[in-house]
């Protein structure tokens, strides 16, 4: 949609995009451009400057199974970490948008903890699943289950796909939520009278009806499991015990800050760039396809 | 509905309700425990009142050798208002001049905003890093909070508001011999009221919370955001304050919560207006 009447002046817009393009340029352009050029090049053996080396950064990344271990587990976590958000939320908001008293205190209840932070769930997991401290980590000790996420792997990665996915239902219920009170009632009240009974009317009518929220959440959801969790996964484990809890983003901290490996660090940042790329083209395309159908 | 409420509704969204409520409730009452009580496993889920004067302790002295509770909640403030109002002034800026002018390359400036809308900062931490390192704005106030304010959520989201604010009323603007800057004072921005209050939130509540930034360009305990002390202080292995370190967990989650709950209605509305 382009308006057929605009203001005047060449410099004046110019002035106003300044500030944004800047800081694009400097804090975005800059970097990314900067990642590209140190992914071609390696520190020669002296220590004493770069060389170009081409694409050899990234031929030694995807031979590395370390690397490619760690991709498989980010999948599996962004995976676990979205069907578990996105369901518990959906259920929550299905509810929620009944007919029943007081759901404007149980709609806040349930929307407050989009203000809590990754690493914030990460503490309040701990305090709740520490083997020494925690109320339910001394309940499973007590009881039989030799539990302690510092030295169990699956045990890390369980607790890091549940306090990712704790911290992203309120966030998903809000959107559910709304997808579910744009259906006009007109159509649910046609299908109840046509006899279609709750769980039926709900997989026919309603589900496909959110098709294009669920779509839309499940991109976001997939980008926070595999970007923002980092604060979680890294307040909770470091991404240990051993790699157990290392996905894509803890790897490239790891690599380039903890071991100086800039040249391999950089090359994992432009691949991660790719990926998210790719993912908002797909996206896009889908949108664009929505708003024209 | 008709006469039976609906138990199961009921049922499932308390469920939900203490699934969320109870780890926050603990660690209160933790909080206002004696610390060797915990430590011991012993832990009430009653808070005991006698134990609040965790609170000043913590926030006049710190807990574990950390920066005062009070400075670290003042950093975070500072920088969760900073990026919040940041964000907004250069998105409403860029946004206004794409929707309202034409000028050569605004297409072209538009897509180079328009591509950084996905890319989070956790995929480009070493450059960046190395920029900031560049700038000398490693350890600085500034290295904080500018560098996420780079990006293009806002901007479309301005954008789309603004092409949606029909022709006629800059013609009517016009008409009234008012330029470009005061249609944006006193039309364009308080029309767009609810969506600056639901931005706000949201850009607050992610200044607040920021995490892996922080730890990445500021070394400086005077620099140390709430959430990055509480990660901190869970960090210590041979802790034992654990009261200590739960109000200050308590106290870090308070602001952000606080803002959404209190600006709820905007910030709902302004979050799925424009899906994003």
């Amino acid at each position: 949609m382009e308006r057929r009447t605009v203001f005047g002046g060449r410099l004046l817009p110019v002035l106003l995009l300044a500030p944004q393009l800047l800081l694009t340029l400097f804090f975005f352009y800059w970097p990314a451009g900067q990642a590209v050029w140190s992914s071609l090049t390696t520190e020669d053996a002296f220590g004493q400057g770069f060389v170009y080396v081409g694409l050899d950064n990234f031929a030694e990344l995807l031979a590395d199974p370390l690397y490619l271990q760690s991709g498989l587990r980010t999948l599996f976590f962004c995976a676990a970490v979205s069907v578990l958000a996105l369901s518990v939320a959906l259920l929550l908001a299905v509810f929620a948008d009944r007919a029943i008293r007081g759901r404007a205190v149980y709609r806040t209840l349930l929307i407050w903890p989009y203000a809590i932070a990754p690493a914030m769930s990460a503490v309040l997991f701990l305090f709740v699943l520490d083997p020494r401290i925690g109320l339910l980590g001394r309940w499973l000790n007590h009881n039989g289950v030799a539990w302690d996420y510092r030295l169990n792997g699956t045990q890390a990665m369980g607790m890091v796909i549940a306090a990712s996915a704790w911290k992203q239902v309120s966030y998903n219920f809000i959107f559910f939520l709304a997808g579910l009170q744009s259906i006009p009632a007109a159509v649910t009240e046609a299908a109840r009278m046509d006899g279609a009974k709750g769980r039926h009317r709900f997989r026919t009518i309603t589900f496909p009806l959110l098709a294009p929220t669920t779509f839309f959440l499940l991109v976001v959801n997939v980008t926070y499991a595999a970007f923002d969790s980092f604060g979680t996964i890294y307040a909770l484990t470091h991404g240990g015990p051993g790699k157990a809890t290392e996905t894509l983003v803890v790897k490239v901290f790891r690599d380039g800050l903890i071991n100086q490996d800039i040249g391999s660090s950089s090359a994992q940042s432009v691949v991660l760039m790719v990926m998210v790329v790719l993912v908002t083209a797909v996206q896009f395309r889908f949108m664009g396809r929505k708003a024209a159908a | 509905m008709r006469g039976r409420p609906d138990y199961l509704a009921h049922a499932v969204l308390s469920l939900g309700v203490l699934l969320f409520a109870l780890p926050v409730w603990l660690v209160f009452s933790g909080s206002t425990q004696d610390a060797g009580a915990i430590t011991r496993g012993e832990l009430s889920l009653l808070p005991s009142l006698s134990g609040l004067s965790v609170y000043p302790r913590v926030l006049a002295r710190g807990a574990l050798g950390g920066q005062p509770v009070w400075h670290m909640m003042a950093v975070s403030l500072a920088m969760a208002l900073a990026v919040a109002f940041g964000k907004i002034c250069i998105s409403v800026l860029s946004a206004y001049a794409v929707a309202f002018f034409r000028f050569p390359f605004r297409q072209l400036a538009f897509w180079l905003i328009f591509v950084t809308l996905m890319l989070p900062v956790e995929v480009r931490i070493i450059p960046t890093y190395a920029v900031m390192a560049g700038f000398g704005l490693i350890n600085s106030f500034t290295g904080l909070w500018v560098p996420l304010i780079a990006s293009a959520t806002a901007t479309l989201l301005f954008r789309q508001v603004f092409v949606a604010i029909p022709d006629e009323m800059i013609e009517a603007a016009r008409m009234d011999g008012a330029g470009p800057l005061r249609f944006l004072r006193d039309f364009v921005l308080p029309v767009s009221g609810p969506n600056i209050a639901a931005l706000f939130v949201i850009l607050f509540v992610y200044g607040w919370n920021q995490y892996l930034w922080p730890v990445l360009v500021a070394t400086d305990p005077r620099l140390d955001t709430i959430v990055i002390g509480i990660v901190k202080m869970i960090g210590v292995d041979s802790a034992t304050d654990w009261s200590a370190v739960m109000a200050t967990a308590v106290l870090a989650l308070l602001p952000p919560v606080v803002v959404v709950v209190g600006m709820q209605r905007w910030f709902v509305a302004g979050l799925t207006d424009g899906e994003k």
